[in-house]
């Protein structure tokens, strides 16, 4: 640097201080783009993020909260103690596998139990509860959190779980115990969740001998943290350690949180990878955008970068002043964006947590801190490429590239569009795009990325909306039944079927079923667990019965089973067994072998290796699964549910049986958070997009206000002005829209099958195909609002624009 | 020729951002038929004058009629409309869009007034012709020389056969064969009846083609002076020349 341009670098602000200073304030607009466009850009990102981890570890992220419980063990108190469960944590060969934390011991009971009419489920049976008396919420393992309600203060009272409950509305309920000695009631005080399920319920300590059945010893609960326990085996290690700790045959069961992580997971497993691939758009989308602006921002100051050097500065303080006009905004958008992206995470984060059963989910530090770090760098090494050739530029040429664009482009283009039969200030301003070809096409980039976004997030949003009726089932029956989940009568005690309860007969229940008006089909349902040849363990068979079954589960290919020895299988099932369809399997039962050919796959998540499902008559040979447990109703259209299953129950109940509404309850329903999600952020991209467009309408209204002055002054109407901007963004953007559209449908027919196959499935090709033409148009048109709406601002600017004055612009 | 008024400016001020007047209470009355040169030094007001009757900029005071019409009291689209209409711009620079040909610079603001394209197109046509600048009507401005950029602004100025024609240092820009040319013709212009308001420091311009010379010093009218014998030679009396200004435009 010579000594001059250190002297005009130097001093007060110094000169290049002062360029830059007043390089930001002069170019407001420009320096307003920049800030929001970077402010967008880091708030999605940020909240992409803060999703994104959210969604990857919700059930890791909880666990950790909580103190999960990595093994809870249960012991029978007959044959191991209170002191020795407690001092099993300690014991040489446990703290060989390295328990960090311990808890316990709690005393444990399964109770049957019913609830009065004040509750939320009057006359609905539950299963057995697992009751643990525990003093208080807290400890170093499986905190619990309340999330309604308080905790137990005396006895009487109870507090139960999420899982069984639901996160509110349950408190204040009374529950019985019409079974045991004296028919203890139990008030419900509060609503808490347990990360790992160690209980249904918790009561104080003192409270469990009243809940035990005579002559039964309550068990003992103790739950364990351990330095490893990342697989099923280290889990089995650390459980056989406990187990040989303790008295031979003290241990009658154990949890893993292996088991309720790939629970808990399982229902958000394949949402997953659809936020990777939208933030990843999204990321992609904000370095665009930011390239755009700042080079824009640096190429529309070519002129007065040339007379700075005329004047003196030397190259590389024209590269720094450059640069830092176009950090000093993006600093401050950046800034902003964090914050802004924190702030509207929160409540989405809010929600996830309710959504996943996680608690204190906030966006993680490291985001916070990665997020404006990269923008800052993608500013500065955006912004030195368009400094650096300004930097070299000589003086004169400078000041020449600075003018407007060169008269010569896109002449043929604008010559045809004058002699088109449109208002000649609409073919104005549908052939300027074709003089400043460079940035049309940046700024049609910004565009068809908003189009993309835009499509790809509404055909996200339909996808998951049918992932989501497909896991949940819902929508398949308007009512359920379930065989011997109640007695009829007073509709008190609930419960499991007890010895002193017949059997609901099914054919009298289907009967019943179908001489209830309103009825339009139904299906019989069932289930139990048997041996599949070429899997571990044992496998869900679910079976049903009815025609109307056929449309209970979305098919992905094949067909439905027609009949008995047929089945339909997950696509889980079929990778878990290295089958396909026409493959025959065999279940196995106590010795009773029963092929079963697979005839179809279903879209279904349920179990680690998926489900089978087929004819309930397929089963006949076993006896215990030879009828069905509950039945599926669809409701003729028009039919009140309440009033029918009212109806319904009434000649129900004598059977033993009992009907229910099987609407979802959307509270734990992760949709909710996706679509509030793809909502911010696909209106924040559309909103750079826009932004993109701003600033292109900007620079071109700035360099071409000679030539607007021009055209006022012979006759152009304010009307025809905003014409004519609106114009000369509307093509591009119409262009740009319809090219998005193609490709985002093409990149969500692309990613979300591959999303699906990480979470273990296919999906229906109706999952896929979700795009009506009238959505295609309309999502087309998509752009052309974008850019409407992104050259409204300077529209109106050049219609308000000074004639004299314009025309006295250089 | 001259017939009546179609140019008063009554008491007509003009102050910018509060500074001392640009134009400071004049009155000036223009008739059909006339040539009007406005003359004065750098800085003297006589480009305000020509903005305040192109309806370009409104006066601080005063009112500015012409054609009967109120043009201090335009709107915005009310103004255009008047531009296109009722009057022709010719500028110092031309003001020829570079990126349309002649022919479409001349039909632009036919165009705007939605005049029927074969109507615009046989006008702009008559008018290339009548200008000498028939041949180049496919070109771009800017393979054009200085005298024949002006002609095409003098027929874009035409083009809506305006009432009054504004021409603001028409021949500034030009070198001093096309400066005579572009005095030819507007000599021409007024003589086929065209009402001519230029405004120059050419003082040559002016005693070619104007019927009369207002000269303006410091916003003020210091002299209006009318020709006994329009387009002839010679420096009308009260008319001093002025030192060439503007040349480094």
């Amino acid at each position: 640097m010579s000594s001059h341009g250190n002297r005009l670098g130097r001093g007060r602000g110094g000169a290049l201080g002062r360029v830059v200073r007043a390089g930001v304030g002069r170019r407001r607009i420009q320096t307003l783009v920049i800030a929001l466009s970077t402010m967008i850009a880091v708030t999605a990102t940020v909240l992409a993020g803060a999703l994104l981890m959210a969604s990857r570890a919700p059930f890791d992220h909880a666990f950790n909260a909580q103190n999960g419980a990595h093994l809870a063990v249960l012991a029978d108190g007959s044959k191991a103690t209170s002191a020795q469960l407690a001092a099993s944590a300690h014991a040489q060969g446990v703290e060989g596998v390295g328990v960090t934390a311990a808890s316990g011991p709690y005393p444990q009971i399964i109770a049957e139990h019913g609830t009065d009419s004040g509750g939320d489920f009057p006359g609905i049976g539950l299963p057995p509860m697992n009751i643990v008396g525990r003093a208080n919420p807290g400890g170093p393992v499986d905190d619990l959190v309340l999330t309604d309600g308080r905790w137990i203060a005396r006895p009487g009272e109870i507090v139960v779980s999420t899982s069984v409950f639901g996160a509110r509305g349950s408190v204040g309920m009374t529950m019985t115990f019409p079974d045991l000695p004296g028919k203890p009631v139990l008030t419900v005080v509060g609503i808490a969740q347990s990360i790992t399920g160690t209980a249904d319920a918790w009561v104080e300590p003192s409270q469990i001998p009243a809940l035990t059945q005579p002559g039964t010893v309550p068990g003992l609960q103790m739950l364990y943290r351990f330095a490893n326990a990342a697989t099923d085996a280290q889990v089995t290690a650390d459980r056989n350690a406990v187990a040989a700790a303790l008295p031979r045959g003290a241990v009658t069961g154990s949890l893993s949180w292996l088991s309720a992580k790939l629970n808990a997971e399982q229902g958000t497993a394949p949402f997953v990878p659809f936020i990777v691939a939208f933030g990843v758009l999204g990321l992609v989308m904000s370095v665009i955008i930011i390239v755009n602006v700042v080079s824009g921002a640096v190429g529309a100051s070519l002129r007065r970068i040339g007379i700075l050097k005329a004047l003196g500065f030397t190259p590389s303080q024209v590269v720094r002043a450059y640069i830092a006009q176009a950090l000093i905004p993006s600093v401050v958008g950046i800034g902003l964006g964090v914050l802004l992206g924190n702030v509207l995470a929160a409540p989405l984060l809010a929600k996830a947590e309710r959504a996943y059963g996680t608690v204190s989910l906030s966006v993680a530090t490291w985001i916070d801190i990665a997020a404006p770090c990269v923008a800052i760098v993608l500013v500065a090494v955006t912004a030195f490429a368009p400094a650096l050739r300004a930097g070299r530029l000589r003086a004169v040429e400078a000041i020449a590239v600075g003018r407007s664009p060169k008269a010569g482009r896109g002449r043929v283009a604008r010559r045809l569009l004058g002699r088109a039969p449109l208002p000649r200030a609409v073919s104005l301003g549908l052939g300027s795009p074709f003089a400043r070809p460079a940035r049309t096409l940046a700024v049609a980039g910004a565009v068809v990325f908003g189009a993309i976004a835009l499509t790809f997030a509404a055909g996200l949003v339909t996808s998951f909306r049918m992932v989501q009726t497909g896991l949940n089932r819902d929508g398949t029956a308007d009512v359920s039944v379930d065989l011997g989940a109640t007695a009829g009568g007073e509709a008190v005690h609930a419960g499991p079927k007890g010895a002193d309860q017949p059997a609901a007969d099914p054919v009298a229940v289907a009967a019943a079923i179908a001489a209830q008006p309103g009825t339009g089909s139904y299906f019989g349902t069932g289930g139990t667990q048997l041996a599949v040849s070429g899997i571990s363990g044992s496998t869900l068979v679910t079976v049903l019965q009815g025609s109307a079954a056929a449309y209970s589960v979305p098919l992905i290919s094949g067909s439905w089973f027609t009949g008995p020895g047929q089945a339909v299988v997950p696509t889980r099932f079929l990778q878990s067994t290295g089958t396909s369809i026409g493959s025959t399997i065999t279940l196995t039962d106590n010795g009773t072998r029963i092929p079963v050919r697979i005839v179809g796959e279903v879209f279904d998540l349920r179990g680690q290796n998926g489900e089978v499902i087929t004819d309930a008559r397929t089963l006949s040979a076993i006896d215990h699964v030879d009828r069905v447990g509950g039945f599926e109703i669809h409701l003729s259209t028009g039919v009140n549910h309440q009033s029918y299953i009212r109806a319904l129950n009434s000649k129900l109940h004598p059977l033993y049986a009992d009907a229910q509404d099987t609407a979802v309850d959307s509270e734990g329903s992760t949709l909710p958070i996706f679509e509030s999600m793809i909502a911010i952020l696909t209106a924040m991209l559309a909103t750079v997009a826009g932004l993109a467009v701003l600033n292109a309408a900007v620079l071109e209204t700035r360099e071409r206000v000679h030539d607007l002055g021009v055209y006022k002054a012979v006759g152009m109407s304010p009307r025809q002005t905003i014409a004519m901007v609106l114009s000369s963004t509307a093509l591009v953007g119409l262009v740009a829209g319809f090219v998005g559209v193609p490709v985002g449908i093409a990149l969500h027919g692309y990613v979300v099958p591959i999303m699906a196959h990480t979470a273990g499935t296919n999906l229906p090709q109706q999952y896929i195909s979700v795009y009506s033409r009238g959505e295609t148009v309309l999502l087309g048109l998509g752009g052309l609002v974008i850019a409407i709406a992104g050259a409204l601002l300077p529209a109106g600017w050049a219609a308000k624009t000074r004639t004299a004055a314009a025309l006295r612009t250089e | 020729m001259v017939d009546a008024p179609l140019i008063e400016l009554h008491q007509v001020t003009k102050k910018y951002d509060g500074g001392p007047p640009a134009v400071d209470d004049i009155s000036i009355t223009v008739r059909a038929g006339e040539a009007v040169a406005i003359l004065g030094p750098s800085g003297s007001g006589k480009s305000t004058v020509l903005n305040l009757v192109a309806g370009l900029d409104r006066p601080t005071a005063g009112t500015v009629t012409v054609a009967g019409t109120r043009v201090d009291e335009l709107s915005e689209s009310a103004s255009a409309k008047y531009r296109r209409t009722r009057i022709g711009m010719v500028f110092q620079f031309f003001n020829l869009l570079d990126d349309l040909t002649v022919g479409d610079n001349v039909l632009l603001p036919a165009q705007l007034a939605g005049t029927p394209r074969a109507l615009a197109r046989a006008r702009a046509a008559e008018l290339l012709e009548t200008l000498g600048i028939a041949q180049h009507a496919s070109a771009y401005p800017g393979r054009l020389s200085g005298g024949e950029r002006q002609r095409v602004a003098v027929a874009r100025a035409l083009i809506n056969r305006p009432a009054l024609l504004l021409a603001d240092e028409p021949t500034g820009a030009l070198d001093t064969a096309s400066g005579e040319d572009v005095r030819t013709l507007l000599s021409e212009l007024n003589a086929d009846g065209q009402t001519v308001l230029l405004v120059t420091h050419d003082l040559t311009l002016a005693q070619s083609c104007a019927t009369r010379t207002v000269r303006l010093v410091d916003g003020r009218i210091a002299s209006d002076t009318a020709y006994a014998d329009a387009g002839a030679s010679g420096t009308a009396a009260g008319v001093a020349p002025f030192p060439t200004e503007g040349a480094a435009r």
